[in-house]
C-alpha cells in the first residue's frame, strides 16, 4: 500500500519536500495543508514586488502543469492539531488526515508591535503575498509612510514603499541600523544612500503609539514627541518559528521544533523543515536558529528524502545570505556579527544566529565608497566576510571561509600592516584556490574573476 | 557600453582586464547560477528578452547552455543577489 505523506505548509521548504518526496517515491499519497491561499511563489521576491521590479505574477515559481505533475492534493485549510499517537492531523474545518509520515514546514511569524494602537487597520507587516498587496494597496493611496525594525526586511520595507513614491519616515531604536550584523561604517553607508534617496531616518527613537480614528491609523507619535501624519506603519521587528501545532502535541520544541540532521523530530513519523526547525549542528553541539531561505530549500530537500525513507542528512551549510541594502548588493557570510540590535526582539528574516562572532577574531576592511570588503578572521583562517556593492570578490571569499584555508604562513604580514591586508590575502589566496579557479577545460568555476588570476 | 569604442581593450587586457575580460565573455562565454545566492524571485526570467527560464535553470544547478542565449548578460546584472555569473566557456589548450 502506498504512503500517505501530509506536509504542513507552503514555502520553499515544503515545495523542497514535496519535490524530493514525488522524486523518491512516485506512488506515494501527498497532501499539503497551508493557510497560504497562493500557489507555490518565492517569499524574497515579495522585496521586488514592491520595488516593481517584479510582476506579481512572476513571483509563483511553478506552473499549475508543474504543480499537477508532481501529483499533490493541496488544502487550503488551517492545520488544528497533531495527534502523533494516532498519525492524525486535525484540520480546523472539521477534517482529520491521517498519515504515515508529517511534516512541519509552517515558517515564522512576524512579531507583533508591542506599542499602543498596534491593533489599528494601516499597522502592518510582511509575511505573505497578501501582506505585499495590503501594502501596495495603501501606498496607492496614502502619501507617507512610518517604518520601525531592523534587518533586511525592514529595509526593503523602507525600500519597497519609496519606490512607490511614499515619503518614508524609518524609525531605529538604536544609534545605527542593523548594528548585530553590520559594523558602523557599514550601517553608515546603508544610512546615506537612505538619506540621499530622501529617506528620513530618525535613530534613537521609537513608537509611543499609533493614533488613530474609528480604527484606522491617522499618526505616530514618536518618543522624540513628533507626530508624524501617516496610514501606514509597516513593522518589521522579528518573526518567531510558529511551533503550536509541535508544542500541543508533546513534539520536543525549544526555540524551534528541535530536529536531528535527517530533520526528524522527538517523534519518529514526524519531521520539520525550514524557519519552524532548530537543528542541531554535530560540530558546536548547538542548535542555532536561522531563517535563510538557502537554509530552508535544503532542509526541505533533505526531509523530503528522509520521509520518503532515504534518511538524508541536512549539514550546517556556511551560514551565507545575499541581500540588497539600500541599493547595495551585500553578501553576508559566516561569522561576522556580535553587536546587540535594540531593533529586533528575535531573528530578522534571512538572517542566521550562526553570524555572530566568537571571540578573539579580529577585522580587516577596505572599501571605497559603497565598495566595501570586510573580512573577520581568528588565528588561522578567514571566518567570516561582509561584502557590499562590487562583488567580484564575494565568491572567492566565500570559497576561502568554506574551505577553510589556512593563512598562518601570512598571518604576522596581515596583523602588520592592515591597510594591505586584503591584497596581500587575495593574492595568497589565488595560489590557494587556483585548483577552484581555474577548473578542468570545460568545466564550471569562475576564473579569472581574481585579480591575481586575470591574465 | 560602447563595444566598438572599447576594442581596443581587447588588444591590451592590462589596462583594462575586467572590461576585456567582459568582451571575451559576450563574445564566448555562457551563463551559470552561483550556488547558494539564488532565492527564486524570478528577475533574470522576467529580465531575459528571449524569454529562457534562468530562474528553472538556478534551481536545477545548471548553467544556461541554450544555443538561443545570447550571453547579452541582462540576468547578471539584474540579479538583486549576484545569483548568476557570466563564465568563460574553456577550450583544451
Amino acid at each position: 500500500m502506498s504512503r500517505h505523506y501530509v506536509l504542513v505548509g507552503s514555502g520553499i521548504a515544503a515545495l523542497a519536500a514535496a519535490e524530493a518526496v514525488r522524486a523518491a517515491d512516485a506512488a506515494g499519497r501527498i497532501t499539503l495543508v497551508s493557510e497560504e491561499p497562493h500557489p507555490f511563489y518565492s517569499r524574497p521576491a515579495l522585496a521586488y514586488l514592491l520595488t516593481r521590479e517584479l510582476p506579481e505574477r512572476q513571483l509563483f515559481i511553478r506552473s499549475p502543469q508543474e504543480v499537477q505533475a508532481l501529483g499533490i492534493e493541496r488544502l487550503h485549510a488551517r492545520a488544528e492539531r497533531l495527534l502523533p499517537a494516532s498519525h492524525e492531523l486535525l484540520l480546523a474545518d472539521g477534517r482529520r488526515l491521517g498519515y504515515d509520515r508529517l511534516l512541519l514546514a509552517t515558517g515564522a511569524a512576524s512579531l507583533a508591535p508591542g506599542f499602543p494602537g498596534a491593533e489599528l487597520e494601516g499597522v502592518l507587516r510582511l509575511d505573505a503575498l497578501d501582506d505585499a498587496r495590503r501594502l501596495l494597496e495603501r501606498a496607492r493611496r496614502r502619501r507617507t509612510a512610518v517604518v520601525v525594525g531592523g534587518g533586511s526586511t525592514a529595509l526593503e520595507l523602507v525600500e519597497g514603499l519609496h519606490a512607490r513614491g511614499m515619503r518614508v519616515h524609518y524609525l531605529l531604536r538604536g544609534a545605527r541600523y542593523w548594528p548585530k550584523v553590520l559594523d558602523a561604517e557599514e550601517s553608515q553607508i546603508v544610512a546615506d544612500r537612505l538619506t540621499n534617496a530622501g529617506v528620513r531616518l530618525h535613530p534613537r527613537t521609537e513608537v509611543a503609539r499609533a493614533l488613530g480614528r474609528r480604527g484606522r491609523l491617522e499618526a505616530v507619535e514618536t518618543t522624540a514627541g513628533e507626530r508624524i501624519e501617516c496610514a501606514l506603519l509597516a513593522v518589521a521587528v522579528g518573526v518567531r518559528p510558529r511551533l503550536e501545532l509541535a508544542r500541543a502535541a508533546g513534539l520536543e520544541v525549544a526555540r524551534g521544533i528541535v530536529v536531528t540532521p535527517e530533520l526528524q523530530a522527538s517523534d519518529a513519523d514526524v519531521f520539520a523543515a525550514g524557519d519552524v526547525a532548530q537543528l542541531r549542528d554535530p560540530r558546536t553541539g548547538l542548535a542555532p536558529l536561522d531563517t535563510l531561505w538557502t537554509s530552508a530549500l535544503a532542509q526541505g530537500r533533505a526531509a523530503g528524502r528522509t520521509l520518503a525513507g532515504l534518511p538524508t542528512a541536512c549539514a550546517a551549510a556556511l551560514p551565507l545570505n545575499v541581500t540588497r541594502l539600500a541599493g547595495v548588493v551585500t553578501t553576508i557570510a559566516g561569522e561576522v556579527g556580535g553587536g546587540e540590535d535594540a531593533d529586533l526582539l528575535t531573528l530578522t528574516r534571512g538572517q542566521s544566529e550562526r553570524w555572530r562572532a566568537r571571540s578573539g577574531t579580529w577585522t580587516a576592511a577596505a572599501g571605497h565608497g559603497a565598495d566595501r570588503v570586510r573580512l573577520v578572521l581568528d588565528e588561522r583562517r578567514v571566518v567570516g566576510a561582509v561584502v557590499m556593492g562590487d562583488q567580484h570578490l564575494s565568491q572567492p571569499i566565500v570559497e576561502l571561509i568554506r574551505r577553510e584555508v589556512d593563512l598562518s604562513p601570512i598571518r604576522a604580514q596581515l596583523a602588520a600592516d592592515a591597510e594591505a591586508a586584503i591584497p596581500r590575502l587575495f593574492a595568497f589566496a589565488a595560489a590557494e584556490l587556483a585548483p577552484v579557479l581555474n577548473p578542468a577545460p570545460g568545466g564550471r568555476g569562475w576564473p579569472a574573476l581574481l585579480p591575481s588570476a586575470a591574465t | 557600453m560602447g563595444v566598438a569604442r572599447d576594442g581596443a581593450m581587447l588588444r591590451n587586457d592590462k589596462v583594462l582586464p575586467r572590461d576585456a575580460q567582459r568582451l571575451r565573455l559576450l563574445a564566448d562565454g555562457y551563463v551559470a547560477p552561483v550556488a547558494g545566492r539564488c532565492v527564486q524571485c524570478g528577475i533574470c526570467s522576467y529580465n531575459c528578452p528571449l524569454g529562457i527560464d534562468v530562474r528553472a535553470h538556478s534551481w536545477r544547478g545548471l548553467p544556461i547552455e541554450e544555443r538561443r542565449c545570447l550571453s547579452c548578460g541582462a540576468c547578471v546584472a539584474r540579479c538583486p543577489r549576484g545569483a548568476l555569473e557570466l563564465v568563460e566557456r574553456r577550450v583544451a589548450a
